[in-house]
C-alpha cells in the first residue's frame, strides 16, 4: 500500500467508526417475567432497627458475623457485619451528613438503606456466568444460584452493577452468597424474612405489579398526610402501619433502572446518596454485550464463514510454498531472494 | 543442509538464568499450595470490589495477548501469503504455546471453585450469552490446536517423518483453526469488559472494545516477534534478524494506525476525550498509555528504525508496554466498584506468583530452542 492510499484509508476508517457505532449493537431488552415477584423498600418507613438483618441470618442459617475489633462486649452471638458478605445476604446501611438532626433530609440528616440482590429484569450476573450457575426464574423471575454448578470465576461478582453477589476468599472452598428473596420459604408458601418481621412495613413483599401500584400511592399523596401501610405482604391481612407519608424523591428506584428490577426502592434523600447508581440506562447492561456477542456469533455463521474463508486460503498458500515451510520440510528452506537481498542491506 | 534450516540451539541447559527462573518458578509454586490450603485471600488481595487481579489480568489477559505472536505471524504467512516470514513462524508458534499453556493453566488457580471448572464443557450447562464461557472454550481449543501445530517440530526432532507426513496433510485446516479461534477470544476479552458498564470509566468502556483488543494482540503479538529475536541474539548470541523484522514493521504499522484510528475516532464521537485531562490517575494513566501507543508508532515509522535493531527493540518494547497498560487500564486502573473503599494493590506473593508464570515461559523457551529445531539456524 502507497502512503497516501493508507493515509486515506486510515481516515475513512476513523470517520466510518462512528456510524457503525451507532448503529447500536443491541439485543432486545428482557420483558419482566410473568408472575414477577419482588419488594419494595420504603427507606421513609424504615427505622433501622436491623430485625431483618438477623432475620435474613436466621432463614438461611448464616452465621453471625463479628467485627475483628470489637472487644470484650461483641464476644457473644451479636451480628454485626459491616458489608453484605458470603455469610450475609443482606444489610442496613445509613446515609448520614453532619449533626444527623432529622432522618430523610440530606443537609444535617441521615437515611437508611437495605442492601441485598435487586432481582433485575435483565441481570447482569446470569448473563455473565459461564455455567449458569446464575439462573433466573422464567415465572417469578427471581435470580438464584447454585453453587454446585459454580466454578468460582467471581465474573457475576465483577459484573453486578449493584455489588451484590459476594465471595468467600478466605476459604479453600469458596462460595458465592447472595439473597435468593427466600425462594426456600416462597416454596412451603411464606414470605421473604426480611418482610415477615419488618415491624413498620418498610419491607414489603408482593407482585411486582401491586407493588407499584403501592408505590404510586405512596407518591401520590401529599407528605405528612396519614397513610395506612400495608405491613408483610401486600393484600393480606396482616394489621397495617399507620403513619405520615414522607417527603420522597418523586421517583420509584427500579422502575426503569439498567431495565427494571424487582426489588424496588422510594427514598426521601436522593438514590445517589443511597448507592443507587442513578446515572445508568434504562436498559440493562446485558442488552450491549449479548447484542455484541449475537452480532459477531449469530447462529456461528460468522465464524463459520470466517473459518471456510482461512481454510480455503490457508491451503492454497501452503501448496504454494510448502517447500519453503518450516511446517512441512524437514530439510529446511532456502531464504528467498528479497531476504537475501535485506540481509545483505542490514 | 540449506542455510535457513531449523536446528536445535545447543549448548548447556543449566546455567545460571535456568536456576534463577527455576529458583523463581518453585517460589511461585510453594505459595500457590497455600493458596489451595488457605485460600484464594491467604496470597492475593483480591476482594469483592476487585474480585478480578493480576492473576487474571496479567497471567490471562495480556499473557495470551504476548501469546498472539503465532497467531499474527499464521496470519501474515498462511493468510495474507507472505512467506518471506517463514523463518520466524516456528519460534513464533512456541512464544503463543508457552503464553497459552501458561494461561490455561493459570486459569485453574485464580477459579475459586477449580474442581467444577469442567462444567464449562458440559454442554448442558453452557451459557453460550457469556462472554467468559466464549473465551473458556475458544482458548482451550487454541491450546489443543498450537501443540499439533507445534508437533512438526517434536516430530522431527524425533525422526518420526511418517507421522509427520500424514499431519502435514491435514495441517492447513489446523492452521486455519490457529487464525480463527485467536481471532473470537482476543475480540471477547474485549467484549468480557462491556457488561461492567458504568463501572469502567468511558475512557475505555465502548462496544469498540472487541474490534480493539483484537487490534491491539496483534500489534502486540507482532511487536513480540522483533523483541524475541533480538533478546535470542543478545542471549544466545545469534545473527540479528534485523531486514526481515524491517519488513515486519510496516505491518506493524498498518495494525497500528487502525488501532490508533478507532481508538480515538470512537472517544471523539462519544464525546469522551474531555475525561483525559481531568489530571486524576485514570486520565495520566490514559495520557501515557496513548503516547506510548503513538510513541511506539513513530518510532517504527522513522526510517532508520527500519534498519537499526536498537531502535526496534526500543519500538517494540513501547509497544508491547503500550498493549499492556491498554489491558491493565480498561480491566483495572478505569474500573470503579460499585459502593465504598475497596482498594486493590497485587500482594508480593501475589506478584510473585505471576512472575514464576513469566519465568516457567521462559524456562520453557530456553529448554525448547537448546534442544528441538525451533530457530532458523544461521550459516
Ligand atoms: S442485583 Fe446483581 S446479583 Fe442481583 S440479580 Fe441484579 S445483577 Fe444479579
Ligand atoms: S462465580 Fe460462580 S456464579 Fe459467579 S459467574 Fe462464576 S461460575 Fe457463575
Ligand atoms: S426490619 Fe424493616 S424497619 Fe427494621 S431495619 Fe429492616 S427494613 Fe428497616
Amino acid at each position: 500500500m502507497k502512503r497516501r492510499d493508507f493515509l486515506k484509508a486510515t481516515a475513512a476508517l476513523a470517520a466510518a467508526a462512528p456510524a457503525a457505532g451507532q448503529a447500536a449493537l443491541m439485543r432486545e431488552p428482557k420483558p419482566m417475567p410473568p408472575q414477577a415477584i419482588g419488594m419494595l423498600y420504603d427507606s421513609t418507613l424504615c427505622i433501622g432497627c436491623k430485625a431483618c438483618m438477623s432475620a435474613c441470618k436466621e432463614a438461611n442459617d448464616l452465621p453471625p458475623e463479628r467485627l475483628p475489633e470489637g472487644g470484650e462486649w461483641n464476644t457473644g452471638t451479636w451480628d454485626t457485619p459491616l458489608d453484605l458478605s458470603p455469610t450475609t445476604y443482606n444489610i442496613i446501611k445509613a446515609y448520614v451528613n453532619g449533626t444527623r438532626a432529622e432522618k430523610d433530609r440530606v443537609e444535617d440528616g441521615y437515611a437508611f438503606v437495605k442492601r441485598h440482590c435487586l432481582h433485575c429484569v435483565d441481570p447482569s450476573c446470569v448473563s455473565a456466568c459461564p455455567v449458569s450457575a446464575m439462573h433466573k426464574d422464567p415465572l417469578t423471575g427471581l435470580v438464584s444460584h447454585d453453587p454446585s454448578l459454580c466454578i468460582g470465576c467471581r465474573y457475576c461478582v465483577y459484573s453486578c452493577p449493584f455489588g451484590v453477589p459476594r465471595y468467600n476468599y478466605d476459604d479453600p472452598f469458596g462460595q458465592i452468597g447472595k439473597c435468593q428473596l427466600c425462594s426456600h420459604l416462597l416454596a412451603e408458601g411464606g414470605i421473604p424474612a426480611c418482610c415477615d418481621v419488618c415491624p413498620t412495613g418498610a419491607s414489603l413483599f408482593g407482585p411486582v405489579e401491586q407493588l407499584k401500584a403501592e408505590a404510586q400511592r405512596r407518591l401520590a399523596a401529599a407528605p405528612g398526610t396519614e397513610l395506612e401501610f400495608p405491613r408483610g405482604e401486600i393484600g393480606s391481612d396482616r394489621p397495617t402501619h399507620v403513619a405520615a407519608t414522607g417527603n420522597y424523591q418523586q421517583h420509584l428506584y427500579g422502575d426503569r433502572e439498567l431495565g427494571g428490577t424487582q426489588v424496588m426502592y422510594l427514598a426521601g434523600v436522593p438514590f445517589d446518596k443511597l448507592g443507587l447508581p442513578t446515572d445508568v440506562p434504562d436498559v440493562g447492561y446485558p442488552t450491549l454485550s449479548e447484542g455484541l456477542q449475537h452480532t459477531l456469533y449469530k447462529g456461528m455463521a460468522g465464524p463459520a464463514l470466517l473459518l471456510g474463508g482461512l481454510v480455503f486460503l490457508a491451503r492454497r498458500n501452503i501448496k504454494r510454498n510448502q517447500a519453503d515451510d518450516p511446517l512441512f520440510t524437514d530439510e529446511g528452506m532456502e531464504p528467498d531472494a528479497a531476504a537475501k537481498k535485506e540481509e545483505k542491506d542490514s | 543442509m540449506s542455510a535457513h534450516a531449523h536446528a536445535p540451539v545447543g549448548g548447556r541447559l543449566v546455567t545460571v538464568p535456568f536456576l534463577v527462573l527455576a529458583f523463581l518458578a518453585a517460589i511461585a509454586l510453594a505459595l500457590l499450595a497455600g493458596r489451595f490450603v488457605y485460600g484464594l485471600g491467604a496470597v492475593t488481595n483480591l476482594n469483592d470490589g476487585y474480585p478480578w487481579g493480576i492473576w487474571v489480568i496479567i497471567d490471562i489477559v495480556i499473557g495470551t495477548a504476548f501469546g498472539c505472536a503465532g497467531y499474527a505471524v499464521s496470519l501474515i504467512v498462511y493468510i495474507l501469503n507472505r512467506g518471506e516470514y517463514h523463518p520466524i513462524v516456528r519460534s513464533a508458534v512456541m512464544a503463543s504455546l508457552f503464553g497459552y499453556t501458561l494461561a490455561g493453566i493459570a486459569v485453574m488457580f485464580d477459579l475459586g471453585r477449580y474442581w467444577n471448572f469442567y462444567n464449562l464443557f458440559l454442554p448442558w450447562y453452557a451459557q453460550p450469552n457469556s462472554v467468559m464461557w466464549e473465551i473458556a472454550l475458544c482458548v482451550a481449543g487454541y491450546i489443543t490446536v498450537l501443540w499439533i501445530e507445534f508437533a512438526p517440530t517434536f516430530l522431527e526432532r524425533f525422526g518420526l517423518h511418517n507421522a509427520r507426513e500424514k499431519l502435514s496433510r491435514v495441517l492447513f485446516i489446523i492452521i486455519a483453526l490457529g487464525v480463527l479461534l485467536p481471532t473470537m477470544h482476543q475480540s471477547s476479552l474485549g467484549s468480557a469488559i462491556v457488561i461492567l458498564g458504568h463501572k469502567v470509566s468511558p475512557l475505555w468502556q465502548t462496544q469498540f472494545l472487541p474490534l480493539l483488543y483484537l487490534s491491539s494482540a496483534i500489534l502486540m503479538g507482532l511487536a513480540l516477534v522483533p523483541f524475541e529475536s533480538v533478546l535470542a541474539a543478545l542471549g544466545l548470541r545469534r545473527q540479528l534478524e534485523t531486514g526481515l523484522m524491517g519488513r515486519l514493521n510496516r505491518v506493524i504499522l498498518v495494525v497500528g494506525a487502525i488501532f490508533l484510528a478507532v481508538r480515538f475516532g470512537d472517544l471523539l464521537f462519544r464525546g469522551a476525550l474531555g475525561h483525559a485531562l481531568a489530571g486524576d490517575l485514570r486520565a495520566n494513566m490514559f495520557l501515557l498509555e496513548s503516547a506510548l501507543f503513538i510513541g511506539g508508532l513513530a518510532l517504527l515509522a522513522r526510517q532508520q528504525a527500519q534498519r537499526s535493531a536498537r531502535a526496534q527493540f526500543i519500538a517494540a518494547v513501547t509497544l508491547l508496554t503500550a498493549g499492556i497498560l491498554f489491558r491493565i487500564n480498561s480491566y483495572l486502573v478505569g474500573y470503579e466498584p460499585v459502593n465504598g473503599t475497596w482498594h486493590y494493590f497485587p500482594s508480593v506473593p501475589e506478584m510473585l506468583v505471576t512472575v514464576g508464570v513469566f519465568s516457567i515461559e521462559i524456562l520453557l523457551y530456553l529448554v525448547f530452542v537448546k534442544k528441538l529445531p525451533v530457530l532458523a539456524k544461521h550459516a
